[in-house]
């Protein structure tokens, strides 16, 4: 097991912890909640086996679901945002993904920006439809999900520039 | 064959994507019906567990609004002894198990509490162990909280009345109509009342209580207050809209009820 593998394992751990124990319980202004263990799925590595990708990706989000009692919104929502993820990455990234040398620690602010918001935008809408699961509130599932959305991405942007890798 | 296996292959991605998916939706159909056993639930002892750890600490930030409240329903208590006119300071032991009481209650502690969502849901740190099963109710001093709905050996979730699937049966104070408590997935604050005939008499600040038409909540415990009522489409029912009186962001302590005669009525009804 190399140090790569170990660090991913680590910020799994950390960042369910992190979910479940503090950000499921901010509830801003009612009902706003920043669901940014989503970032696992946004920094995983780009060469990743994509079957083993979606297997992690659905953990990650079962296990969210179990701790919140919400039944598989979040597993959904993870499995949908990761097996969509190599499209947001060549529309964002373009060349240099279909070279597989994209590194989020070094590519530009907009950029980056433009990928986290895709994704976030993908996932909260998928969350906040199954969550609600009802046409005749559509108003409030777009609330929801927008306002969910910024606070996520402001969120994850903030964590993405404090706990920068500086290798490479 | 050949070929079959051969396409299996090419888009085993998307198979394993599309089986997952299903799996999730099969989720959360299931927790968006009421009464149904739950997979994946945080009554397991992973997820019991860690929020029991995690509220063991921030239990010492609600050490004074908890003993605030003790105090408020220890005064209450109190006074409802002296109107019966039992003397309260009377050192005299009285044997409470003896009585014939049709309710028992147990006391928990909820370790996770949503108002967020549209169906919440609040883990209490009391199970099977400690005898308490689906389909009891739950309260604090001030009012209705919600019933429970999955139990584990040491945990038990509770449907918040906070909750889309939640029908609790709920009345008038002062006289005998009743309707069935819903939630509009709006305010945490408000819940609203359906099906109280246009006959009753009601108005602004009545007080909406149980009344004891199940055998889950005994007849009179509080609820909340109307702030505002309308007639329905066709002018026969009431909506009412009513305040609750508990805070359910903020919830200490609660206490499950159990029925005695939970069997002999079950009996009688089948």
């Amino acid at each position: 097991m190399n140090k790569d593998t170990l660090l991913h394992i680590v910020s799994f751990i950390i960042l369910i912890l992190l979910q479940v124990i503090i950000l499921n319980h901010i509830n801003f202004l009612g009902y706003l909640n920043p669901y940014i263990y989503i970032i696992f799925i946004l920094l995983a590595p780009i060469n990743i086996n994509r079957s083993l990708f979606l297997v992690i990706s659905f953990i990650l989000g079962l296990t969210i679901d179990m701790f919140g009692d919400s039944g598989g919104v979040h597993a959904a929502a993870s499995i949908i945002i990761a097996f969509f993820r190599p499209v947001a990455l060549r529309s964002v990234f373009g060349l240099s993904y279909e070279f597989q040398t994209v590194k989020l620690s070094n590519v530009r602010f907009g950029d980056r920006l433009l990928y986290v918001i895709l994704m976030v935008l993908t996932h909260h809408i998928v969350l906040f439809s199954l969550e609600i699961f009802n046409f005749s509130h559509i108003l409030l599932i777009a609330k929801k999900a927008l306002f969910s959305s910024v606070f996520t991405i402001i969120t994850t942007m903030l964590v993405l520039v404090l706990f920068r890798r500086n290798d490479s | 064959m050949q070929q079959i296996i051969n396409f299996l292959i090419k888009n085993k991605h998307s198979l394993l994507f599309l089986i997952l998916l299903l799996i999730s939706l099969i989720l959360t159909i299931q927790s968006h019906s009421y009464h149904k056993s739950k997979i994946v639930s945080s009554t397991n002892f992973f997820s019991g567990s860690i929020y029991n750890w995690k509220h063991s600490i921030s239990d010492y930030f609600g050490l004074k609004n908890e003993n605030k409240r003790l105090l408020e329903e220890n005064e209450y208590l109190r006074n409802q002894l002296s109107a019966y006119g039992v003397d309260s300071v009377s050192t005299k032991y009285v044997d409470i198990s003896s009585f014939n009481k049709p309710y028992t209650y147990t006391k928990a502690r909820v370790i996770k509490n949503d108002y967020g969502k549209i169906d919440n849901y609040i883990l209490i740190d009391k199970g099977e162990k400690d005898s308490i099963f689906p389909d009891m109710g739950v309260i604090t001093d001030k009012g209705i909280i919600g019933i429970v709905e999955n139990t584990s050996k040491n945990y038990s979730r509770v449907i918040s009345i906070l909750n889309s699937n939640s029908r609790i049966n709920a009345g008038l104070k002062k006289s005998n109509q009743y309707g069935s408590l819903i939630w509009n997935g709006k305010d945490p604050n408000i819940v609203q009342l359906e099906t109280i005939p246009r006959q009753a008499f009601i108005k602004e600040g009545d007080t909406i209580i149980t009344n004891g038409r199940s055998t889950i909540f005994p007849k009179g415990i509080g609820i909340g207050t109307i702030t505002s009522y309308t007639l329905n489409q066709n002018k026969s029912y009431y909506l009412i809209n009513v305040k609750l009186f508990n805070d359910m962001s903020d919830i200490g302590f609660v206490y499950a009820i159990k029925s005695r005669d939970i069997d002999e009525i079950k009996s009688l009804e089948n």
